[in-house]
This record gives C-alpha cells, structure tokens and sequence, in this order.
C-alpha cells in the first residue's frame, strides 16, 4: 500500500465523467464552426503509381465547391525525417494514399466533385516484403530514401539518437554461453489500433500568417511542436477538443492537419475534414511491421552473454518518426536484457502500404512481440522457468542502458521483481507451467497452456514539461498545463496532485482547456510520461504557488512562511488550527498567485508491465481462446485505482494482446489492398469474449516526485502478444513463430494442414 | 474509401442524387418524429434528404451530437439510440423510415426538470466505466434498452445485450458492473 492521502490513491469521478455520459462531451465532429467548409480526400485505388494527368475542372465548376487541391498547387510543406512526405505528390505510395483534394459547402457535395476528378495513372511495381524492398532491384518508393532503408538518426531526439546496440564483444560473448540459439520472429499482422473516433481536424486561418488546429488529439500541443517544422514555422495555435480514443495514433495527426489547413488556406474559410472508418482503416496509422533475425548466447543460470541480429522495421509508405521508435526500442530491449556484448541492427525500411506510426508501445511492444520467443529458443535450451529468467535480467538499480538519447543512463529506480513474483503467485504459474511445450493440462481435444512477456519503458521521465497553477482569492486553483483528454484520465489526475498539495476539495481545482496558446510548453501524454514528467511540473507550479501564498499571509498571521499549513482555503500556524485566515485576507480580492513548474528529461527511472496468459486451443479446430489474464506492475503509488485499472485492461484493445489471437490488417500482395478494411471483417473482441481479466498492483515507492508514483499506461499491452504466443507453443507442443496464431496457423504447425 | 473511377455511370449518380433531392421538396412531404419528447416536423428535399440516416438528422439536422457515429455501416453500436424502446442502429435507419417515432437519445435521460442523472449514468460515473468515452452513450443506450425489458440481468443478460458495442479501451468489465449495479435503481 501507498501513503495515505486526502485524494491520491482514491478513486474519484473524473473531471469529464457527467459530460461524457450525457452526452455532452465535445468531439471533433460535435464541432462547427461559422462558415465551415467540407473536405474530402481523392484517394489512390494503387499501391503504386504515377499520376500522369489530373483533371479537376469538372470538379472545380461544381456548384458548392470552394477549393481543389492537387500535388500543383498545394504549399510546398514537407514531413519526416528525412523530408520525404509532401502534402500531396505526383507519386501514389499505397492504396488510400491522397491524390486530390476538395473542399466544399457540404460532405455530399465534396464527395460527389471528387468523383469528377479524371486521373490518369501510370502503375508502377509495388514492394510489400520488408526483406525485398531493400534489394538493389526492388522498386523504390521515395528519391529521398535510396534503396528504401532510411537513413539512421533523428535530430530531434539528440545528434546522437540510438539507432543500434552495439556493446561489448558478441563474439566474445558466444564463446562464453553454454547454449546458442538462432531464429527468426515477425511480428507483421500490421494491426489497426483503431480508436472508435475516427481522426479528426478542423483548420482556420485567421490571417495569411496564423492558423488556428482544433482536432481531437491526444497531445494537442504536438501537433503544434511537429506541426510548426512541417509546416515552414507558421503560427499554429492548436486546441484539442475532447478525443474518441488514441492509443498514440492521434497525437501529431499531421497528414489530416496539412490537407485540412492547405484547403482553409485555398477556399478561405475554416475546413473540417473528418476521416470514414474506411479511410480510418487504409489511411491511418498501424503497427510497424518488426521481423528479427538473432543468434543469442546464454549459460546454464539464465546470464544472456550476447545478442546479436538484424531488426528489420517496416513503416509502410512513410514515416513521421520512426526512428525514434526504433531508438526507443532498442533501448527496451536493454532494460529486459541484463546483457553484456549486443549487436543489435535495425533497419527501417518503406514498403507500398499505408504507413504505420505511432501507437500504444510505440516500437517497444513492436520489437518485443519478435525478440521475446526467440529469447524463449534459448530459455528452452537452457531449460530455464522464463519468470526466473526474466527476475534476472530485467534492470536493477545501478545498471546502465544508452537511451534513445544515444546517452548511458544508470537506473536508480526499484527492483520489479518482487512484483513477477507476486504476479506468478496469484496467476498460479508454479503449478501451471510445466516446461517448454508442455501443456498444462490436456483435455480430449482441447489444451491449455500458460506463457508470460514483459515490458518496461524509461520514457516515463522523457521530453520536458511545463505548468502554472494560479491561485485566486476564493480559494480555488486552475492549472494551466496543454494536456488533453483521450481516456486515460489524465487532466483528473493532475488536477488531484493540485489538490493534494493545496488541500483543497476536487472541485475547487479545474484544468484549463489543451490549448497551446493559453498554456505553457507541453510534450505531450506519451511513454507513460504523465504521472512522472507532467505530474513532477504541476506539482511544482503547486508548491510554488502555495510559497507565493504563504509568503503573502505570514505578515497577515505573524508567522514565519515556513511555519504556514493550509486547509480548504484557510491559512493557519502549524499545529494551531484554531486561529485561521481565509486565503483572501492573505491575497486581497484583486490578486491571484501564479506557481510555475517545470520537469526535465530523466531516464534514469522505468516502469513495469507484466501480462501471464492462459490460454485453450482446439487442437481439431486450431482455434485458440485467451481464458486468464494476469497484468502486473509496481507503479509506486497509485493515482486513481478505476483509471489505472482501466489502463492495464486497455492491453487488451488498441492492437495489442489480441494481435497475437485474431487482430490483423489482411494485406493483398497483388493489389496492395487491406482486405478487411471494415469493422465486420476486422476481428475484434466484443462483451462476449471477454477473459477473465485480474490486475495486480504493487505500491513500492519509486524515487520520482512527491507521490513517489510513475506512470504505466502506454506500456500496458506491450507484453502481451509474446505471452500469448508463448502460452499457444507451450499448449501444442510446437513453436509459432509469427502473429497471429490463428487456425491455419496452428493446425499447421501441428501438421494437420 | 471512394476509389477513383471516372465511370461515367458513377458520375451521373452523383449529379443525379442532388436533382432526387430537389424533386423530392417539390412534392412537401414531410416526417414528424419525437427526439426526447420534443416533436419535430421535417420536410423531404429540405431538412432531410432521402439517403440521410437517423443518426445523421439527429447530429447535423437536430443538434444532438450525444449520439455518435464511429464505423456508420451498422457494425460497431457506438450510434444506438432507443426507437419507441427497442434499442437500434441508427446508422443503419433511413430518416424517412422514421415518421411518427419515438426516439430517445443519450440528451433525454437526464430528468428534465431536476437534472438528476438515469440511475445507468450515474453508475457509469462511479464505477469510471468508460475510458475515451465515444462507445458510452451507444452503450449507455442498449443498457437502457435491456434494463427496461429485464429488471434484473444477469452479467450474461448484459453481456448479450452489449455484444455489438466495440469499445477499444476495454471498459467492458466495468461497464458490467455499472449496469449490473444500475438494475433494479429505476428506470
């Protein structure tokens, strides 16, 4: 158990809990603004193709349409790194890529002038294989990126971004294992984390020089902080209204934003454009494709000696920053694996299908979901229990990793193991796991097997933020900080630290609107990075604000500052609660006083996320059903027990537990089409398919802020689908080595097929 | 995804889709629904046109954007509303279908007097059984709808109730709780 406290670490409705049952939660398309215009995107029926000749004027003559927008006249805004994604272009990259743009007076009407648009197209080979796409005759996809591998590095993140592990000396390394093991992992089901929101953005000029964004975002200040570089440094106010869902695919939501402005700018008048769920499906964000080839030495109690493969990453047709999860990755990888000698060597590479980017795990659960049952190769050869083995390896204080940063951090958080071990005792695993390819249990038919993966990320302290917490005469508090709201409570939870501090009820707290003109630097709600990055600098705007006021009411109380208490709104003499002023006999009516805050990147702490799985496969039938989950961490303190509750759940959804079950983009390597681009075809899991689902949460102070909590809900999943897959290969006997395990994968596997 | 076609077949369609709408207004037929026991009367050709469906006229015509639409081709319940008391898609139902209904949406369970929240509202709130809150008031909607018929359900009762409600969050096991806790408060 945490600290008791007046707020944290209770549960208490959230801010926008009435709103959001009644209705009256503000969406991006609840949103209107005065002559608001429609626009619609032409997009590509070819994965790959030359546009030879455009047509528009039909469309243009249209009546009610007010703006066509085609790769001739569109601004010159360029993103990615390096610049290789216009905002339209004269090559199509994959099906559902934009070839045209229309604003319009209404949906209807955009609709049918795109269908006036002639395009002629010169079709150009496609490449969908990431291990193809960068052979010398592959068909190459962008001039700025020869040979389809991206340069390393990413400069934003440091002159040094990661962008390999290389330590030690691998060879070395085998040399002193008792075991090697060799194989390839791919995890390439390319799923659509798929919030029910479609992406979302409204764009209005409000002189040649400034636009104005509203999108539902989940980190509303960057769209502003990648916007602004992707759009020639314009102004950019942005402001998030409520969001549907992200799972980190809405947070710089630039291709929507860049068509949405360039038709503003065009028609002059503010335009929406609001994505279908088909273009939801073939032209939004999925999951980077990651397929590992390694070769890994380890000793007889679980030390891995060395690692070392290739990591081939693929972002699809484009990428707005996938080096950094590629950076990111590799730095996971290290705090799993208490490794000397590593020759770790991603390749990040474009191929003709609609590009992946940025989501929940953000590369992490991506290089896990292969690294991890290849790991289990050499567990198996080892015959070590994969908890004992994760025990071991998995990072304690005084080790080191080079971050994403390319800088060796040294770890000075808890150790989690206490927490796996409290995990394995309520999943049960000591008496359920009984070796590598065993079942569990045996019943006609059906098996059950068992399987566990891991995740931890130091992304929880990274980037900077900043807060102001302002206080008026009436004893209430507003905090300023841009951070906005796509279902993990977050601008509550700030507001109860706020609270906490000032020892005021909830309601006397509120939060100003995600708006970057209103609110100092925000990054954004990513990594985890809430509880520790933005709750460090909101506490501070706190205490900051509280010394302000403290220093305005010792004259008032005869008292030292130091020696002041507050208490719903009345200052009073530590120990002495009798005597009390209230706060605006300190403040005076015409005052407030404003606290400021600020956090700075720290990698030097993680967080934790385990997921044990149990799962049943019908060895006539192949088909494999998930029946227990257990989710562990230790995040220090805990928040809000229902929001972080909700968190762990979440591992479920946002492509993650089930990508190793049935979630997959089914793509055509003959048309380049995602064929289950609906929500019939996509599976997914509905209330009757619910596993029983238990979450264990330790409480051991972790050395980050006041409340001594870190943030865990962008990891959730990451473990996920590596235990999964692990529980399949335990319950039949064979290995699976790719995702997801789904009938036909199985029944072949056990040679029935 | 609109494909580019270029077809002239398809072309016509799109221009000819506008003249239905203006033929239509001529003949002045109109449709009268209930949204929250306010009556509405609309005119075919001007309020409404043919192809627009339920949850269209509520959100853009009507202004009650409570009702959301996610994947507007029937499959993810996130547009359920209560026609004369049966839960329905509204996505998937023509607005001219609709004369002489009845329907409620998230906007009309509040008591309209007091302002008290429907006793599922308020066990939503305290159980924190949504997360990005899109799917809530389709969810909202279809408990409603089953806790009018079964007084009492089971969590398999509510389970079936909510089948065809995607919620990628995974808010499902407290939405069983707020609804399972929410039977018998009322209605």
């Amino acid at each position: 158990m945490g600290e008791e406290y007046r707020h944290i670490g209770k549960a208490t409705p959230r801010k926008d809990a009435r709103a959001i049952v009644t209705g009256r939660a503000q969406y991006i398309n609840d949103m209107k603004l005065p002559g608001m215009l429609y626009g619609k995107v032409l997009r590509s029926p070819y994965p790959h193709a030359h546009i030879k000749n455009i047509d528009t004027s039909k469309a243009e003559a249209y009546p009610g349409v007010k703006a066509v927008l085609t790769y001739k006249n569109v601004p010159e805004w360029k993103g990615g790194v390096p610049y290789h994604r216009p905002v339209l272009d004269s090559t199509v990259r994959f099906v559902g890529d934009a070839v045209s743009l229309v604003a319009a007076e209404t949906e209807e009407i955009a609709e049918e002038a795109l269908e006036l648009i002639d395009v002629e197209y010169e079709q150009l080979p496609a490449v969908y294989d990431v291990e193809e796409a960068t052979k010398p005759d592959a068909p190459q996809l962008h001039a700025e990126i020869p040979g389809n591998v991206f340069p390393r590095g990413y400069p934003a993140i440091g002159a040094k971004a990661l962008q390999e592990i290389v330590t030690g000396d691998v060879e070395e390394g085998f040399r002193e294992a008792d075991f090697i093991a060799e194989g390839t992992c791919a995890y390439e089901n390319i799923p659509n984390p798929l919030p029910p929101e479609p992406p979302g953005v409204i764009a209005t000029w409000e002189d040649p020089e400034h636009l104005t964004i509203f999108t539902a975002s989940q980190s509303a200040a960057m769209n502003r902080n990648f916007g602004q570089p992707f759009m020639k440094l314009v102004d950019m106010r942005v402001i998030s209204t409520q969001c549907g869902g992200s799972y980190g695919t809405k947070n710089a939501n630039l291709i929507p934003m860049a068509h949405a402005a360039a038709l503003a700018k065009a028609a002059g008048s503010p335009v929406k454009i609001y994505y279908t769920k088909e273009e939801h499906f073939n032209a939004y964000t999925l999951r980077l494709g990651s397929r590992i080839h390694a070769k890994m030495g380890i000793k007889k109690d679980g030390t891995v000696t060395a690692l070392s493969g290739e990591w081939f990453v693929d972002t699809g047709a484009a990428s707005e920053m996938a080096q950094v999860q590629v950076a990111v990755g590799c730095g996971e990888a290290q705090l799993m694996l208490r490794c000397p000698n590593w020759n770790l060597q991603p390749k990040l590479v474009c191929t003709n299908r609609n590009p992946s980017g940025v989501v929940r795990g953000f590369g992490g659960l991506e290089l896990k979901s292969a690294l991890i049952p290849l790991l289990t190769v050499a567990m198996e050869k080892a015959n070590l229990d994969p908890v004992e083995f994760f025990k071991k390896n998995y990072v304690k204080a005084g080790d080191g990793y080079y971050w994403r940063d390319g800088i060796w951090w040294v770890y000075r958080g808890v150790d989690y193991s206490k927490a796996m071990q409290k995990g394995a005792e309520v999943f049960g695993w000591k008496d359920k796991w009984k070796g590598w390819g065993k079942p569990t249990a045996v019943n006609g038919t059906k098996r059950i097997g068992v399987g566990v993966g891991l995740h931890g990320n130091a992304d929880i302290g990274e980037d900077e933020s900043e807060a102001y917490v302002k206080l008026s005469p009436d004893a209430r508090a507003v905090l300023h900080a841009c951070v906005s709201e796509s279902g993990m409570g977050e601008r509550s939870s700030l507001c109860k630290m706020v609270a906490e501090v000032l020892n005021l009820s909830l309601d006397r707290v509120n939060i100003t609107l995600p708006d970057t003109f209103v609110n100092p630097f925000e990054f954004g709600l990513v990594g985890s990075r809430g509880t520790y990055a933005v709750g460090s600098a909101v506490i501070e705007a706190a205490e900051d604000a509280k010394r302000k006021l403290f220093d305005l009411a010792a004259p008032v109380l005869g008292a030292k500052p130091e020696d002041l208490e507050t208490k719903d709104g009345q200052i009073y003499v530590r120990g002495n609660e009798e005597k009390t002023i209230p706060w605006r006999r300190a403040m005076g009516i015409m005052r407030t006083c404003t606290g400021q805050g600020r956090f700075e990147t720290d990698f030097s702490l993680c967080n934790f996320m385990m997921i044990y799985a149990e799962v049943e496969v019908d060895t006539e039938s192949g088909k494999a059903e998930l029946l227990r989950v257990v989710a562990v961490t230790d995040c220090g303190q805990i928040i809000d027990p229902l929001v972080l509750e909700g968190q762990l759940r979440g591992s479920l959804g946002s492509a993650g537990i089930d990508t190793a079950l049935f979630e997959e983009s089914v793509l055509d390597r003959n048309t380049g089409r995602i064929l289950n681009c609906n929500m019939m075809d996509y599976k997914w899991r509905t209330f009757l398919d619910l596993p029983e689902f238990q979450s264990v949460i330790l409480e051991t102070p972790i050395p980050s802020h006041r409340f001594k909590a870190v943030g865990v809900g962008e990891i959730a999943p990451a473990p996920g689908p590596s235990a999964v897959l692990m529980a399949i290969s335990n319950a039949i006997g064979k290995r699976i080595m790719d995702y997801p395990a789904t009938p036909d994968k199985i029944l072949k596997a056990l040679g029935k097929i | 995804m609109k494909k580019n076609n270029g077809s002239e077949v398809e072309k016509k369609m799109g221009v000819s889709k506008r003249a239905v709408a203006t033929g239509r207004s001529a003949e002045k037929h109109n449709i009268s629904l209930v949204v929250n026991r306010k009556l509405f009367e609309l005119m075919v050709g001007k309020d409404v046109n043919p192809w627009h469906t339920l949850a269209h006229t509520l959100r853009e015509t009507l202004g009650y954007t409570g009702t959301k639409i996610a994947c507007d081709h029937g499959a993810c319940g996130a547009c359920t509303v209560l026609m004369d008391g049966r839960a329905v898609l509204s996505c998937m139902i023509l607005t001219v279908e609709c004369n002489g209904k009845s329907i409620t949406t998230i906007e009309g369970l509040e008591d309209p007097k007091t302002g008290k929240l429907h006793p599922l509202q308020q066990a939503f709130i305290d159980n924190s059984a949504f997360q990005c809150g899109f799917c809530t008031p389709g969810i909202i909607m279809s408990a409603k709808a089953l806790l009018d018929e079964n007084y009492s359900p089971t969590e398999q009762d509510v389970k079936q109730a909510l089948a065809g409600h995607y919620c990628r969050c995974i808010s499902h096991y407290s939405v069983i709780k707020a609804v399972t806790e929410a039977a018998g408060k009322g209605r």
